[in-house]
């Protein structure tokens, strides 16, 4: 029996950021496939409150939040250090991550599923207005975390990829490579690692799902009068 | 161990959490109360998000209350208010990022009306809900026998809702529904430094109230 399992299934950012990380640590771990649309047992029984992928089990013991489990694999397995040892510099990682998620990618999301109007305009606009920072962020730097992949690469890494496929889906341009070199540089270079190349969604699943969310959520909006 | 600043507005919740890390721990630090709402040096501090609190420690500023505690319970180690067991530490995190994208709930509830007032008061039941159920079984207080960073992070639920209820008219919070968070506002209430570091709750209700009607009247 594993000691270490990983709930998850193959087309979330949040879950392949949780093999990078044990890959990146060579932890070995069991990869347990569930179907997150039927509400597979096994996330009611190990994430109650959410019901969501990933969920790390440990000794039996779950963790859930894919940025809290890996703050726990840093903590666990001490090798190959993914947060800065600075206590300055790992606010300012968390911080980052943070920003990240809910300005870049839900913005992202935001602008993508909105049909043509002002609103997608805001969207766009506030969307690029955050990209913008995270591009000083990765200005002459290999990695966020320097020389090394680090928790803020593992924790935006997936970003311009699903970003990509949403822009697709919802007929909007974010992050464009004239208008943001580092960014575009650093995730060109980061999809290319081998560990990272491994887990990272296929792009036609991330497509499909977002056609499917952004047409049902359009036709809503449409439905009401 | 260098200067501390603490950059905040009365009566904000995410201030207080701040502020009640810092007294437990005895840190002394100097607070600065933003008065004019958006100062210049507010967007030096915070250029990202143009909010309080911002901690300044040694001239260096850090963002996002809880991102703040993290970083006050790297720096002065002592009075612990995470477990110190990597698992606990994950289970409390857990929660913590459960109060960073649940509790806003209350807070739209607050400064909206009609459908999306409707909406902001369900997900704030869910929330309590969630956290009456799985956050509180057998449990004085999150941190265990003792507050830690998780009651801290909760804390506006203590004395904020209470106002909000009051203002918008509808009572959530009711004791028969949720015994075991009932009981817990009772405890963290009584804990010394939260007793001595609560803002007055009339007070609370004349600013807030003020607040709303200008939210609810501007374009």
């Amino acid at each position: 029996m594993a000691e270490v399992k990983l709930i998850a299934t193959t087309d979330s950012l949040f879950c392949a950021r949780i093999e990078w990380a044990l890959k990146l640590k060579g932890v070995e771990y069991e990869f347990i496939e569930v179907d997150i649309r039927n509400k597979s047992p096994l996330l009611l029984k190990y994430n109650p409150v959410h019901k969501k992928v990933p969920v790390l089990v440990h000794h039996g013991k779950p963790i859930a939040e894919s940025l809290v489990i890996l703050e726990y694999i840093e903590e666990t397995w001490k090798n190959n250090p993914l947060l800065p040892e600075d206590p300055y510099e790992r606010s300012m990682a968390r911080f980052w991550a943070q920003f990240a998620g809910d300005k870049c990618l839900w913005g992202a999301w935001e602008a993508a599923k909105l049909a043509e109007g002002e609103g997608k305009v805001k969207a766009i606009e506030s969307t690029q207005e955050s990209l913008a920072f995270l591009e000083k962020q990765i200005e002459g730097k290999k990695y966020f975390g320097g020389e090394q992949i680090g928790f803020l690469d593992l924790a935006v890494g997936g970003i311009p990829h699903s970003l990509s496929a949403m822009e697709e889906a919802g007929g909007v341009k974010l992050l464009d490579a004239e208008r943001f070199p580092s960014l575009h540089k650093w995730a060109q270079n980061f999809i290319e690692v081998p560990v990272i190349k491994e887990c990272i969604p296929p792009r036609e699943q991330l497509l499909n799902y977002f056609n499917t969310s952004i047409s049902y959520i359009r036709s809503l909006s449409v439905a009401k009068p | 161990m260098g200067e501390v600043k603490l950059h905040g507005t009365w009566p904000s919740a995410f201030s207080y959490r701040v502020i009640w890390s810092l007294k437990l721990k005895g840190v002394p630090y100097e607070y600065i109360e933003d008065l004019s709402n958006k100062s210049s040096l507010l967007l030096q501090l915070n250029p990202v998000h143009k909010k309080i609190p911002v901690l300044v420690h040694d001239g260096k500023p850090i963002c996002e209350s809880l991102i703040i505690l993290e970083y006050i319970e790297e720096i002065w180690p002592h009075n612990p208010l995470l477990p110190t067991d990597p698992y606990e530490r994950a289970l409390a995190r857990f929660w913590l990022k459960f109060a960073e994208e649940k509790c806003p709930a209350m807070w739209i509830a607050y400064r909206t009306s009609g459908e999306e007032q409707e909406k902001a008061l369900k997900d704030t039941l869910e929330m309590l809900r969630a956290i009456e159920e799985h956050g509180l079984v057998g449990k004085k207080y999150f941190g265990g026998e003792k507050i830690g960073m998780v009651d801290i992070a909760f804390g506006q639920i203590a004395q904020w809702l209470g106002v909000i209820e009051e203002i918008v008219g509808v009572k959530l919070l009711e004791p028969q529904t949720f015994p075991r968070l009932h009981t817990w506002i009772k405890n963290f209430k009584e804990v010394p430094v939260i007793k001595e570091n609560l803002p007055d709750r009339d007070e609370m209700l004349v600013v807030y109230k003020r607040l709303r009607e200008r939210l609810l009247t501007s374009p």
